[in-house]
């Protein structure tokens, strides 16, 4: 009996044990795939109201209410305090003056065009930086310096080169957003694996096509998040330099209404400035940045979703 | 044993070697460092890979496996001595999957298509073809993040296979997957070699991995990385990576591949 089991096994046409045919190897894959794969899901809306819009809307509730506490209980003189509703008085003045969209614009169009400006500027100085050594060596440190240089201290030099004119603007906007853009990028750059560059160049891109399939695409992370900090910067220049720099040529824009108010005394005006500074600076990053940062992250899976 | 044996499909058992070879590497030196000074990384290695062989480097850590597959890729130079690849320049792939996160598992296959000269309109049908071929037929607009390591894994063989060379060059791309997933895979690409006739030049250290697949093993002696033995593997494919024969010559492979290694810890 053992003999003959023996000889079944030699006989079997499958001395190599031979694996099973395609269409078998076709469903265990299939099989694996459905297990292994990743599921990726959508928080739903009301879940995202409730986490991420509801908080913030009642810190906001709560300040205010606390504002009008310290305001009804008197605890400083109401020249110092005005209350919430007389900021609101204030903001409804300008609007019925017509005033308020001029104001807001002349800053937001300055901060917008100095800030495209300094992207135009920033970007071709961080590629460089960030590729070639000798300037690496040369320009890094001075980049880094510059960044953690406040740019307000640079509106008495703009303004005796340039005047007081846009120019000046212009200027300081760019010596603060430039040098965070372009660090930005110069991270956002060293961070990509090298298994990318790798990969890029035996499929094929180099030099510039290399730089525009792999390099920048594969930086793209880093250089939004140095996007939002270089209008944070140009953002908070702006307001330095129109808050010292005055003359007719300037128009008004925020930073000046909020030096105007000062003049005048009315501290309703000056919270009614710096509230719409802050407006203004957090709507651009929630409207604009925000929604394309969590986009690339999402798309690359490096957004982790709250549960 | 049975003469009367056919092969299940038409892998061929043993290469042709009548023609020209597709890769062909002579008297290749690499040092990295001043040359004559440091001690070389690859010292004098000889191998020609005839068209459509599937062959294994093999060989322990610091045998420059991986060093010799990056010169044949062209990432680097040697020292001394010259490498030919028949036709295009070769496609590699890699332990990690290395596929774009910016791009959909489609679009990473266009890419490398479109970067090896293929027109527009024919980039989007030739990537869901080769999808196909990996058995992905329905991932064209999968993200990266999206697909297990297998299909990654598939995903990046496919990107490989459009940048349109018969020479396939693969740095231990199965190692990072778990066990019954990299047997899948060995039936995959034991299937798309055949079927496509590629020349395939695969390193790994794994010596089972390298009798389950190749035609021949070439093992590389360590510091410095030298042909140190070859074996013609004339077992039938597909193959079963537990079966006994596989075994057995794993076993006779493993001794060797362990004689070279003990020679390190005599000085």
């Amino acid at each position: 009996m053992a003999s003959t089991e023996t000889a079944a096994v030699a006989e079997t046409e499958n001395p190599a044990g031979t694996a099973a045919p395609g269409s078998d190897l076709h469903g265990v894959e299939a099989g694996l795939d459905a297990l292994d794969a990743v599921q990726v899901q959508r928080t739903p809306l009301t879940q995202v109201l409730r986490q991420k819009v509801l908080p913030p809307v009642l810190g906001v509730l709560l300040v205010l209410a606390l504002w009008q506490l310290v305001y009804s209980l008197h605890v400083t003189p109401s020249y110092k305090l005005p209350s919430p509703l007389a900021v609101w008085q204030s903001l409804q003045d300008l609007w019925y003056q017509g005033t308020l969209f001029s104001i807001v614009w002349t800053s937001i169009w300055r901060g917008i065009s100095g800030f495209v400006a300094a992207v135009v500027i920033g970007t071709p100085i961080g590629l460089l930086v960030a590729r070639v050594r000798p300037v690496r060596a040369a320009v890094a440190p001075v980049l880094s310096g510059l960044q953690s240089l406040p740019s307000v201290a640079w509106v008495p030099a703009a303004v005796i080169w340039l005047g007081i004119n846009d120019s000046a603007m212009y200027a300081v906007i760019l010596l603060g957003a430039v040098p965070s853009i372009a660090n930005g990028l110069i991270s956002g750059i060293d961070q990509v694996p090298p298994l990318f560059l790798r990969a890029g160049r035996t499929l094929g891109a180099r030099g510039l096509s290399g730089a525009r399939h792999i390099l920048l695409p594969a930086a793209l992370p880093g250089y939004l998040a140095g996007l939002k900090q270089g209008w944070a910067f140009s953002w908070r220049s702006l307001m330095a330099a129109e808050l010292i720099a005055s003359s007719p040529d300037l128009g008004i824009g925020l930073g000046r209404y909020l030096e105007n108010q000062r003049d005048s005394s009315n501290m309703a005006g000056v919270l009614l400035g710096i509230i719409l500074i802050l407006v203004v600076g957090v709507a651009i990053d929630l409207l604009v940045f925000s929604p394309v940062e969590r986009r690339v992250l999402r798309s690359r899976g490096l957004l982790q979703t709250s549960r | 044993m049975s003469t009367a044996l056919t092969t299940p499909n038409e892998a061929p058992v043993l290469a042709d070697r009548s023609g020209a070879p597709a890769v062909r590497i002579a008297g290749v030196h690499k040092t990295f460092g001043r040359p004559g000074a440091d001690a070389p990384v690859l010292d004098d290695i000889n191998l020609d890979v005839a068209a459509g062989e599937f062959l294994c480097l093999l060989g322990a850590s610091g045998c420059g496996k991986s060093t010799l597959l990056n010169l044949v890729a062209g990432l680097d130079r040697p020292t001394a001595g010259t490498i030919e690849v028949a036709g295009a320049r070769p496609a590699l792939m890699f332990q990690e999957h290395a596929l774009f996160p910016w791009l959909t598992a489609g679009k990473n296959i266009e890419l490398a298509l479109r970067l090896n000269g293929v027109p527009r309109a024919e980039r989007r049908p030739e990537a869901e073809r080769l999808l196909e071929l990996v058995r992905l037929a329905g991932s064209y607009g999968k993200r990266v993040h999206e697909l297990s390591g297998g299909m990654r894994q598939r995903v990046a063989m496919a990107r490989a296979l459009a940048q349109g060379s018969k020479v396939l060059l693969m740095d231990e791309p199965f190692a990072a997957l778990d066990a019954i997933t990299r047997d899948v895979l060995h039936e995959e690409i034991t299937r798309i070699w055949s079927e496509r006739q590629l020349t395939v030049l695969f390193v790994t250290h794994n010596v089972r991995e390298a009798v389950r697949l190749a035609q021949r093993v070439v093992l590389l002696s360590s510091r410095p990385g030298r042909v140190a033995k070859q074996w013609e593997i004339d077992l039938p494919q597909p193959r079963r990576i537990e079966s006994a024969c596989v075994a057995d010559l794993s076993v006779e492979i493993t001794e060797d591949l362990r004689r070279e290694i003990r020679r390190h810890g005599q000085h």
